[in-house]
């Protein structure tokens, strides 16, 4: 095996990292902001995926020009479920714990069945966008183009993360996960803390989605995957670390792509596994937690 | 019992208030008043719910009964509303967001409030406790007892508070420091914020209040200047434990 595929495997392996990565922070962040996992996280990711194939459909307006639109549409998507499902799931005063559970993964299953209602279970693709069938090349080194865009637009994705978390409204957001009942004490609504959480969780995993949309089949169950992936990464980086999704994320996308080149294609994810089983054994907060 | 304060000079109001803490009852239709720039202090032993007190006035709990401040209702107010009217409460054990720094926990005091001068109590804040603006990059959670008490005041205080309740502000600091923030509530109240405050330290809390109200097992039993009840041998001995 020569070196080139080695390097050419190992930068697939780190681009598709950072797509995870993106995946993984928002998931983190809302389960670090208020202790909720949301079951339907990945298919957040598949609604985002969706709505750039139907909009690429319909106006042809590329996956790439899509992202702000998208975007939004998922952070409203966000709001939403937090303000319609989450919202009532916490006011619950028996079984809260299962009845937080429960609520994503209903609105998970929902999200899947309307999709395959709304589009049949047929996979999808966007074959002709601006960044389809091109390749950067590196030497020997040859990467699709829209490979390589995930990864960057991913990785901006994290820089706006990290900016959004100095500012004020960042400050409020780390206050009302550390306290949520004394936020309200100095006049900060919890509340719209919450959704706006919600709100940027849902738009980072529709940023992610955008950018698949443009290389990854799209169908109902897309999510699922990377939403397990997605669970091994938040693990793997520590619950509620920005940097730990972000280094996870490049850690399990190496994992895989290099599982699958030295091991077999079809067994790529049980090196992911391996590593989430030896974190729960060694590390069990994860490489940046601190529970 | 006879009216505290004259009628219309009250800016806190409480009438008949009850609640419950998991199950227990454990106000008894209190009635109590405080007045624009005074004092008022609440003693008894513990139990007699003088936390409970504090936090039904901050919107922290279920309650019945009136709780009226500056004209307006507070219950069915979300907590961050009474907050937003200027009802500050620094609760029991502080309450900071201990992985923030000192100067995050400040500011975050004025995250609801709007403005050019909503960080403008940062200087009544350094003046008060000179030592927090030595430690601004300081994580809230390396600060001392006494230290994390200035902070919590300090926070409340950046809210730009019409009335300050302080709960138990002397629990686990240093004897030293106690007179520090007894003194620094003087002159907070001196600034026209109104101040109601819970403390186990009575002689030192007496000594700065005007009025004073004695809670036991949820209910008022004696109210009155705060000079006459702190020498009063008969009610420390019932009620004071003194």
């Amino acid at each position: 095996m020569s070196t080139a595929i080695v390097v050419q495997v190992a930068l697939g392996g780190l681009l598709m990292g950072l797509v995870y990565a993106l995946v993984a922070a928002g998931l983190s962040l809302i389960f670090g902001l208020m202790d909720v996992v949301n079951f339907a996280h990945g298919e957040l990711l598949m609604l985002a995926m969706y709505a750039t194939f139907v909009i690429h459909e319909n106006s042809g307006l590329d996956p790439l020009l899509q992202l702000p639109l998208v975007a939004a549409l998922l952070f409203g998507i966000g709001v939403a479920i937090y303000r319609g499902l989450i919202a009532r799931a916490l006011g619950v005063r028996f079984n809260t714990g299962m009845v937080q559970i429960f609520v994503t993964f209903g609105l998970s299953i929902f999200l899947v069945g309307a999709a395959q209602l709304a589009f049949g279970a047929d996979f999808r693709s966007i074959s002709n966008g601006l960044l389809a069938n091109r390749t950067v090349a590196m030497g020997a080194i040859v990467l699709p183009l829209s490979q390589v865009a995930a990864g960057l637009v991913c990785l901006i994705a994290f820089a706006a993360l990290a900016l959004i978390s100095r500012t004020e409204f960042g400050r409020a957001l780390e206050a009302t996960r550390e306290d949520r009942d004394a936020v309200a004490l100095i006049g900060i609504d919890r509340d719209r803390v919450f959704s706006i959480g919600w709100g940027i969780g849902a738009a980072t995993v529709g940023i992610a989605g955008v950018m698949l949309a443009s290389f990854y089949y799209i169908s109902p169950t897309v999510g699922g995957n990377f939403a397990l992936i997605a669970y091994v990464t938040v693990a793997l980086g520590g619950f509620g670390s920005l940097l730990g999704a972000l280094v996870a994320g490049i850690l399990v996308g190496l994992v895989e792509a290099m599982t699958a080149l030295f091991i077999d294609p079809s067994l790529k994810q049980i090196g992911i596994f391996a590593i989430y089983v030896l974190v729960l054994m060694i590390r069990p907060r994860g490489l940046f937690g601190r529970l | 019992m006879p009216p505290d304060v004259a009628p219309g000079r009250a800016l806190l109001s409480v009438r008949a208030l009850t609640a419950s803490y998991r199950g227990l009852a454990a106000l008894h239709g209190i009635a109590l008043d405080v007045a624009a720039g005074e004092i008022v202090a609440v003693v008894g032993a513990n139990g007699a719910g003088k936390s409970t007190l504090l936090r039904a006035i901050a919107g922290q709990m279920q309650t019945g009964g009136d709780i009226v401040f500056d004209g307006t209702k507070l219950q069915r107010l979300a907590a961050h509303r009474i907050s937003r009217m200027g009802v500050a409460l620094v609760p029991e054990g502080r309450r900071l967001f201990m992985r923030l720094s000192v100067e995050d926990n400040l500011r975050l005091g004025a995250y609801a409030r709007h403005g050019p001068d909503r960080f403008g109590p940062l200087d009544l804040v350094y003046e008060l406790f000179p030592r927090l603006r030595e430690r601004l990059a300081q994580r809230a959670g390396t600060l001392s007892g006494g230290e994390q008490q200035m902070l919590a005041i300090g926070r409340a205080l950046m809210t730009s508070p019409r009335l300050l309740m302080l709960d138990e502000p002397s629990q686990g600091i240093m004897p030293r420091l106690v007179d520090d923030i007894l003194a620094a509530v003087e002159r907070i109240r001196a600034r026209g914020v109104t101040i109601l405050i819970v403390e186990q330290r009575l002689v030192e809390t007496l000594a700065i209040a005007d009025r004073a109200y004695v809670l036991q097992t949820g209910r008022v039993v004696m109210s009155g200047a705060a000079r006459e009840i702190a020498s009063d041998a008969e009610v420390r001995r019932a009620y004071l434990g003194m």
